[in-house]
């Protein structure tokens, strides 16, 4: 009883052991796992943790009110740490990159769960990864935005000047849409932070890129935002490589 | 039958490993390796990687099946959208239930990958993260 406590709470992986770090006395015990089954998730309801949630909940919004005072409160922190509108822009992106890496899987594997391809039981799906530049683009431009903002970009082009240069363009943001910059921070988009999710897909799905916000005001859309991605060469040249025969 | 299961990170450091036989034929889940192989395993995980990096590029799908073999051991990967791979060393052939194992680790990433504590590329350390990485082992493997 005592033993398999200490499974329930948990020995884990040690890096600097290696495999045997869960340790032999450990694995005997798991033998005698329908009986810990059962405890463990009898003691789940108690103290769930994070692996007890589903990751496939129909829905997942949160309300827009507190998103907006989240973010105008990131950004005002951010303000107070940085010196200047260039810096400020860099410290919304390197968040906005973290939040990134992670969302690709999420978003992935819910994309795949709401095709039919996995129902939580069954398991039997069809998954796939994005192996080519247009393709992660699109999958950025619907799912990835339809996600976040419960909406598609509004474009997505090719440069035609650069090769490696792809811009999504939104015309509404919805994360700066409650934020009035004052006029000494004239350049500044706050939709650096979108950038930033941006750029931690692209990276996290082996396509190195530099994403940037950039303000291009129009008539009737004053918040219209492009986000440009420039991919580094090596993305193009590995796309060249394999595709173009 | 005994399998060596290795989640490597996208600088090639392996986030987790684990070691474990099978419950299938009254097996008792204690790995059987030989003592010569048991360290060689992750030495021949690793060198799969490079056909994993060379396959990925081909074929869109997150499981691979099985991409190479030694003396009569088998690596199958899988390689999640965000590029992280697991891998699996086996000694006998079972592509489907290899993959549902994968498909439920996949899961089982994420939600770690969900919680602010845990950085991606980070080594998991968490031991309810590998008790039910054992029990999905006990169930499909």
């Amino acid at each position: 009883m005592s033993s398999s406590r200490l499974l329930v709470s948990g020995v884990g992986y040690d890096p600097a052991v290696g495999p045997q770090s869960t340790g032999p006395q450990v694995q005997q015990l798991a033998t005698s796992t329908s009986s810990l089954k059962r405890q463990f998730s009898a003691s789940g309801g108690a103290h769930s943790s994070i692996f007890d949630k589903n990751l496939h909940r129909a829905k997942h919004d949160i309300s827009l009110s507190s998103l907006c005072y989240l973010f105008g409160e990131i950004v005002s922190w951010c303000d107070s740490k940085s010196r200047g509108v260039q810096q400020l822009e860099s410290r919304l992106n390197n968040l906005g990159y973290s939040i990134g890496i992670k969302y690709l899987e999420l978003t992935s594997l819910r994309e795949n769960f709401a095709s039919g391809n996995i129902s939580s039981s069954s398991k039997s799906h069809a998954t796939k990864r994005e192996v080519r530049i247009l393709e992660i683009l699109q999958f950025i431009n619907s799912s990835v935005w339809k996600g976040l903002f419960g909406k598609m970009a509004d474009k997505l082009e090719k440069s035609q000047d650069l090769a490696n240069q792809y811009m999504i363009t939104d015309n509404l943001p919805l994360i700066s849409k409650y934020i009035s910059v004052p006029k000494e921070f004239q350049h500044l988009n706050c939709a650096a932070f979108v950038a930033g999710i941006v750029e931690g897909i692209l990276d996290s799905a082996y396509f190195q890129a530099n994403v940037s916000a950039h303000s291009f005001p129009e008539p009737g859309l004053p918040l219209k935002t492009v986000f440009v991605i420039n991919f580094d060469d090596k993305v193009i040249k590995r796309e060249s490589m394999r595709f173009e025969r | 039958m005994s399998y060596y299961f290795a989640m490597i990170g996208t600088k090639d450091n392996p986030i987790y490993e684990l070691e474990i036989g099978t419950y299938k034929q009254s097996g008792d889940g204690t790995p059987k390796f030989p003592t010569e192989m048991k360290e060689l395993n992750p030495f021949i995980v690793h060198s799969a990687l490079d056909i994993v990096e060379e396959v990925q590029w081909k074929n869109n799908q997150l499981y691979l099946k099985t991409i190479d073999s030694f003396y009569g051991y088998q690596v199958s990967a899988y390689v999640t959208p965000g590029n992280v791979k697991f891998m699996l060393l086996h000694d006998v052939k079972a592509e489907e239930s290899i993959r549902q194992f994968f498909i439920e680790i996949n899961d089982l990433y994420v939600k770690m990958l969900l919680s602010p504590f845990y950085n991606f590329n980070e080594s998991i350390k968490s031991g309810s993260f590998d008790m039910r990485v054992r029990l999905l082992a006990k169930k499909y493997l």
